[in-house]
């Protein structure tokens, strides 16, 4: 098993398309930052403004790197999946595309170990995604912006963690986030399993997501009900729940609380059934495929 | 001799296409068995289930003595195959593909032995060049050191020639010559052409519609004294019925519903005395001489004229 991943690495990293998304990613939080940096104050203003007049608000030390992070993320999450199904529906309908998957399944390996081990490779992939995504988004944004408090608005209400308070949710959030899009590599891998071409499991997976974040973001009382429980877009974005800090009877703030942590935790749950149902029935229809490509 | 693979009423329904059916038989230790028929006979889906690719849909595959899906990997472990077009990654060297495939085979890899497998199939000098800049003989001659590196017992060749080039047919052949007088591999290879296969076979299979026509030594079937005889009568059937009960039962061979004996050709006139004394109405007797025109005589199907009449 361990050879097979290293093998699938070997592939995924010497591949020029894996490189996309990790470029993709570099030039899009360079620009947001670039704009940040020129125009912070005044995108701060468009989103809090409406607040000038109750409150003196210091945009200046609320545009610091740990916000600009957050900023980021909300921008760059909801659109990552996309490169995570580039590499992930590529990496066994890709092969039949190319002709050596049917090389690869005349080897002597099992083809449960060969779906676990793309799988796993699609896994490390994420995780370096995230991590190449952290180090540009937080520690580029530290060093650029400096640190300082954090504060984020949730519909009515706003909420401010020290910044001492701040980097453990951001390992967290990161956490939460490879969990989400390992959910998608999941997906990805499943219907890579069921096509003989490359295009057609990245259009699909692309397709679903959209199709489901739209469901999960509509306010209608029918799909509220019936609907978004059972979407796996509904829990993507449990990660800002770790930027929801829980107040006392004063209303102070608590340090290292969580406002809503059965919440993330449900969420984190239903994302593991979800990546153990994709993975499962990815493993069941490739042990079953005639390989004819 | 022992049986390498022994293949026993093995059937593929692909939805409403039979690929094959109910097809048997045996390659022995140290046989170059060709595999012969049309495309579209069945040679691929046969072997891609010998190479557990495709499931079958019945019937059963025993490799080295072993049910095929039992031991699967201990088997695999054993067989070297080149299928079809040799594609391999392109974006990678001739080396990383060919030690990606050794660590697949279960191989302790080392660069002496890569570099000594690509020497064998003149790939030294571009052993780090990306194999999207070979040749189709170069990427065939790859594909076959992947096939050779773990030195397999059995060697399965899926149309090695397709798409080569004069030369590369005749380093194919004599590569194939070499696995099996020198190194003394079992080799099952298929092609469509006959000419390929009488050249490097010891035993043969013809294979068409998915069904097994006739199996033999290549030697028996190119016998020269050796004819097969196709009747038409006015009613085949009966007339194949009368057969099997006449002494001539053993010369029928199978086929489209036509009426085929192979015999000797002085035995001829004596199976056509006996015919008519059976009353059976005859309309044609041809007796074909040549390998080539028995496998166009079992293969050719009415689609080819009409292809070429229209």
């Amino acid at each position: 098993m361990w050879k097979l991943l290293q093998i699938e690495l070997y592939k995924i990293f010497k591949k020029p398309r894996t490189y996309i998304a990790f470029g993709a990613i570099a030039a899009i939080i360079l620009l947001i930052q670039m704009a940040l940096l020129v125009n912070g104050k005044e995108y701060l203003q468009f989103g809090l403004g409406f607040l000038d007049d109750s409150f003196e608000i210091p945009y200046d030390r609320i545009s610091n790197g740990y916000w600009i992070c957050f900023v980021i993320l909300n921008l760059l999450l909801i659109h990552v999946p996309i490169l995570v199904a580039l590499v992930a529906g590529d990496i066994v309908s890709g092969e039949a595309n190319m002709g050596t998957l049917r090389l690869m399944v005349s080897k002597p390996v099992s083809r449960t170990e060969l779906v676990l081990a793309k799988f796993l490779a699609s896994v490390i992939y994420v995780i370096a995604l995230l991590a190449w995504m952290a180090l540009i988004a937080l520690a580029l944004s530290m060093l650029l912006f400096g640190t300082g408090d954090v504060v984020v608005a949730k519909s009515m209400e706003l909420h401010q963690i020290e910044q001492s308070d701040v980097l453990w949710r951001y390992f967290a959030a990161f956490g939460f986030a490879a969990l989400a899009l390992i959910m998608v590599a999941s997906l990805s891998l499943l219907l890579s399993c069921l096509s003989d071409n490359s295009i057609g499991p990245i259009v699909a997976t692309v397709c679903i997501i959209i199709v489901c974040t739209l469901i999960s973001e509509m306010q209608i009382p029918l799909y509220d009900k019936y609907l978004k429980p059972y979407l796996f877009t509904t829990y993507m974005l449990g990660w800002k729940g770790f930027f929801y800090i829980a107040v006392d009877a004063d209303g102070q703030t608590i340090r290292g609380s969580v406002q809503n942590l059965p919440a993330i935790l449900k969420s984190m749950g239903v994302i593991l059934i979800y990546i153990a149902g994709f993975v499962t029935t990815a493993v069941l229809v490739f042990r079953k495929k005639d390989i004819l490509s | 001799m022992s049986a390498i693979i022994r293949v026993n009423n093995l059937s593929k329904q692909f939805n409403e296409i039979a690929a094959v059916t109910d097809l048997s038989f045996t390659v022995n230790e140290g046989d170059v068995y060709g595999f012969l028929g049309q495309n579209g006979a069945g040679k691929s889906t046969t072997i891609r289930m010998l190479l557990t690719l495709v499931r079958p849909s019945s019937g059963s595959i025993h490799v080295f003595g072993k049910d095929l899906f039992t031991h699967r990997a201990e088997i695999l472990k054993q067989v070297g195959a080149v299928i079809e077009k040799p594609d391999l990654y392109k974006y990678l060297s001739a080396y990383d593909n060919l030690s990606l495939f050794a660590k697949m085979s279960g191989l302790q890899v080392s660069r002496t032995l890569l570099m000594d497998q690509l020497k064998q199939v003149g790939l030294e000098e571009r052993a780090f060049s990306k194999v999207k800049t070979f040749s189709q003989g170069m990427k065939q001659r790859l594909g076959i050191a992947v096939a050779l590196v773990h030195n397999p017992r059995l060697i399965v060749l899926d149309e090695p020639t397709n798409g080569l080039d004069p030369q590369g047919i005749a380093d194919i052949r004599n590569l194939v010559l070499k696995l099996s007088r020198e190194m003394g591999k079992t080799i099952l290879v298929s092609s469509h052409l006959l000419s390929e296969i009488e050249l490097v076979a010891t035993r043969m299979l013809i294979i068409d519609k998915g069904k097994k026509m006739v199996e033999g030594s290549v030697a028996e079937l190119l016998d020269p004294s050796k004819t097969v005889v196709q009747l038409e009568t006015t009613d085949n059937k009966e007339t194949k019925e009368k057969l099997k009960q006449s002494k001539w039962s053993g010369f029928l061979q199978p086929d489209h519903g036509a009426v085929q004996l192979k015999m000797n050709k002085d035995e001829v006139p004596a199976l056509v005395n006996d015919l008519v004394n059976m009353q059976v109405q005859l309309l044609s007797v041809n007796s074909t001489h040549s390998l080539e025109d028995y496998f166009l005589s079992l293969t050719t199907r009415p689609g080819h004229v009409e292809a070429f009449t229209n």
